[in-house]
């Protein structure tokens, strides 16, 4: 017998399905996927964007903010001088059009290759509760943008803060109907703890998260 | 060999206990402060109980609604019901898409199917990309202590001397500095390997997704780099939606390591789409058995609501004692007591059940209330009825029961006992070593009987 019907069939057998028992089974399924209930979640102050960016200094990430979407490359640029990174970054195609040459940066808009320094993203939305970016995949957001180079900028606009992870689902939904290949929610930079339980920050992912929340937009 | 000589020779190891006693608490203080933060986290506790409950009753449906789901947006589904179909099923994949080199996120999936083997037999390279199951690979191939710390008994030191041995380059003291040079050796990997292999922490049936959760980045480059990507994971891991799933997840990060989240969560839908830039060409989802089925609607199925954090674990005596290696297979701690057995025979593991002292800390923290004690005397008594048990552990007891049902005979005996424990302490209060059991009293002292029994003195009183 195939592995997929001998496992469903006993499966089965131990759930003691019969003909009966099966419809009720699916319908008991519809009901559940029709209802979305969510669940319990921690309590959310008002003020989304200034738990937003507590959340997200507490895991690491530095927080900047403009006025308005224009002035994030000058934003961007001051952030890599004062570190002493690149003028020069890989981005998405989703904010490639920002006036980056007038800032003095140099940007590709492709996917991120392992020489890549600095890699500039925006987001599909940000979580308040966990101070969580949330990326989706597609033509013009390449995953490994905010993944290969040991800086990841993101541009996050404050109209895109909601408070839980329920909320940006409902957004995804509501947005882009069904899920994308890949959302990757980021919550600073990479970190690991394997050795005697030592958080150190800096594994296989990036190194720096720096966020430019922007208030006009 | 059994749990308890493996334990014997943990305790008599004296660096495994030193680093045990360093480490210890660090996973419960930071449970303890994550679990402080969230007044109504025992509501969350009963609702991800309500989940996992809810799939495991109708699995059936669950599985198949999650395969056409994820069929329905490209992936693959593949069904394996032991180590044998897992390897099948990998090398089958690998020598379609011409893979010489595959990374790997962790995946305790890949242990239990002793995958590793089975792709270098096959000319395949695997590479661990996990700071800490790289470590154990190339430590030939040594096998984790812990499901999510995997090398909780390592010393940095060991780490150091390790490294510099192996990789050949100058010695590195610091952990940041070792950390970035696994970086650096695992970057080259990463982007020359044509196939990815990772767990899945869960299925997602709605939208025929697998959610990925890591903090080093290695479960990222895993899924998006190379062409094809492979996710093995067990039957048991669906949940219905995107908010169930968000309920988890706030359960499972803070249980396993005291984070509100992970650095990464990755929900993975499918293959590449039209236009995309990067991600994988080719995603398989190879869902496992492994005797997950056999605890379908019986007496231990609520074992199968286990999310894999460790807190079990992190907070059971018996393993802060003993460390992860004294349990023998794969999974350690309580949930690996129960697990143990029950998926590689109860002849296999028979001291494992009685490897708990059944003081609840495990059940207390289990973010989907698992009954562990429970279950591990459920064990115990399977053991008996199966007659499993020592020969003379059976007959004594059988001989107690002879005894115990015959009052004369019992309160003659419990006197002639008394009379004889007392005549042992020789005026002491305790008795120090006990002649018919000294390993009782090795690490604790027996407490000597006043000299009469209960029921004498019960008689004694009334008259």
């Amino acid at each position: 017998m195939e592995p997929r019907e001998d496992i469903l069939g006993r499966i089965r057998s131990r759930l003691n399905r019969d003909a009966r028992d099966a419809p009720a089974a699916q319908h008991r399924m519809r009901e559940w996927l029709r209802a979305r209930r969510q669940g319990p979640r921690p309590e959310i102050e008002a003020d989304t964007p200034a738990r937003f960016a507590a959340r997200a200094a507490a895991l690491s990430s530095t927080v900047d903010a403009v006025e308005e979407i224009a002035h994030a490359p000058a934003a961007v640029a001051r952030y890599l001088a004062a570190n002493s990174l690149p003028l020069a970054a890989v981005c998405t195609p989703q904010v490639a059009a920002l006036p980056w040459s007038a800032a003095g940066i140099e940007v590709a808009a492709r996917a991120a290759r392992d020489e890549d320094l600095v890699g500039i993203t925006g987001c599909f939305c940000a979580i308040a509760d966990t101070g969580t970016l949330m990326l989706v995949s597609g033509a013009a957001s390449p995953a490994a943008v905010s993944l290969l180079p040991e800086t990841h900028v993101a541009i996050v606009p404050v109209s895109r803060i909601v408070p839980c992870m329920e909320e940006a689902w409902g957004l995804a939904r509501a947005e882009l109907g069904e899920l994308p290949r890949a959302v990757n929610f980021v919550s600073g930079p990479s970190r690991t703890g394997d050795i005697e339980q030592t958080i150190v920050i800096g594994a296989h992912g990036p190194y720096r998260v720096h966020l430019i929340l922007v208030r006009g937009a | 060999m059994q749990f308890r000589q493996r334990a014997a020779a943990s305790l008599a190891d004296a660096g495994l206990q030193s680093k045990l006693v360093s480490i210890k608490g660090k996973f419960v203080d930071k449970r303890a402060e994550a679990v402080r933060e969230l007044p109504n986290f025992e509501a969350m506790r009963e609702a991800g109980e309500a989940i996992r409950d809810l799939v495991l009753d109708d699995l059936d449906v669950w599985l198949e609604e999650f395969e056409r789901n994820a069929t329905a947006r490209g992936a693959t589904v593949l069904w394996a019901r032991d180590g044998a179909d897992i390897r099948r099923h990998v090398i089958d994949i690998a020598r379609r898409h011409a893979v010489t080199k595959a990374i790997k996120s962790k995946s305790m999936l890949s242990e239990e199917a002793d995958l590793n083997g089975a792709l270098e037999a096959a000319g395949i390279t695997p590479v661990e990309t996990d700071l800490g199951e790289y470590i154990l690979q190339i430590n030939d191939n040594e096998p984790p202590s812990h499901i999510i710390a995997p090398v909780m008994h390592k010393t940095k030191d060991e780490v150091s001397d390790l490294f510099e041995r192996v990789h050949r380059r100058p010695r590195k003291t610091g952990i940041t500095e070792m950390a970035r040079e696994a970086r650096e050796m695992l970057r080259a990997h990463f982007v020359s390997a044509q196939m990815g292999i990772s767990g899945g922490n869960f299925l997602i049936a709605e939208t025929g997704s697998v959610a990925l959760v890591t903090n080093e980045g290695n479960g990222r480059m895993v899924t998006t780099l190379p062409q094809v990507h492979v996710v093995i994971t067990g039957v048991e891991k669906v949940v219905p939606t995107l908010e169930d799933l968000s309920v988890l997840l706030r359960l499972l990060t803070r249980s396993a390591t005291g984070q509100s989240i992970s650095n990464y969560v990755s929900v993975l839908t499918g293959t590449r789409r039209p236009g995309d830039l990067d991600g994988p060409g080719h995603t398989y989802v190879i869902l496992v058995d492994n005797g997950r089925v056999g605890l379908v609607g019986g007496e231990f199925r609520e074992m199968l609501r286990c999310i894999r954090c460790g807190a079990c674990m992190n907070h059971c005596p018996v393993y802060q004692t003993v460390g992860g290696h004294a349990y023998g297979w794969v999974y350690p701690g309580p949930m690996g007591s129960v697990l143990t057995p029950l998926f590689v025979g109860m002849e296999q593991a028979l001291d494992l059940p009685y490897a708990s002292a059944l003081c609840n800390q495990c059940g207390e923290v289990c973010p989907v209330r698992i009954p562990l004690p429970e279950l591990l005397r459920r064990l115990r008594e399977k053991q008996v009825e199966r007659r499993l048990r020592p020969l003379g552990e059976r007959l004594a007891l059988r001989l107690w029961a002879w005894v115990a049902a015959r009052p004369a005979l019992y309160a003659f005996g419990a006197r002639l006992a008394v009379r004889y424990l007392r005549w042992l302490a020789g005026g002491d209060d305790r008795i120090r070593v006990l002649a018919s059991a000294p390993a009782w009293t090795q690490g604790r002292d027996f407490p000597a009987p006043e000299g009469r029994t209960f029921r004498e003195s019960y008689a004694d009183g009334k008259s």
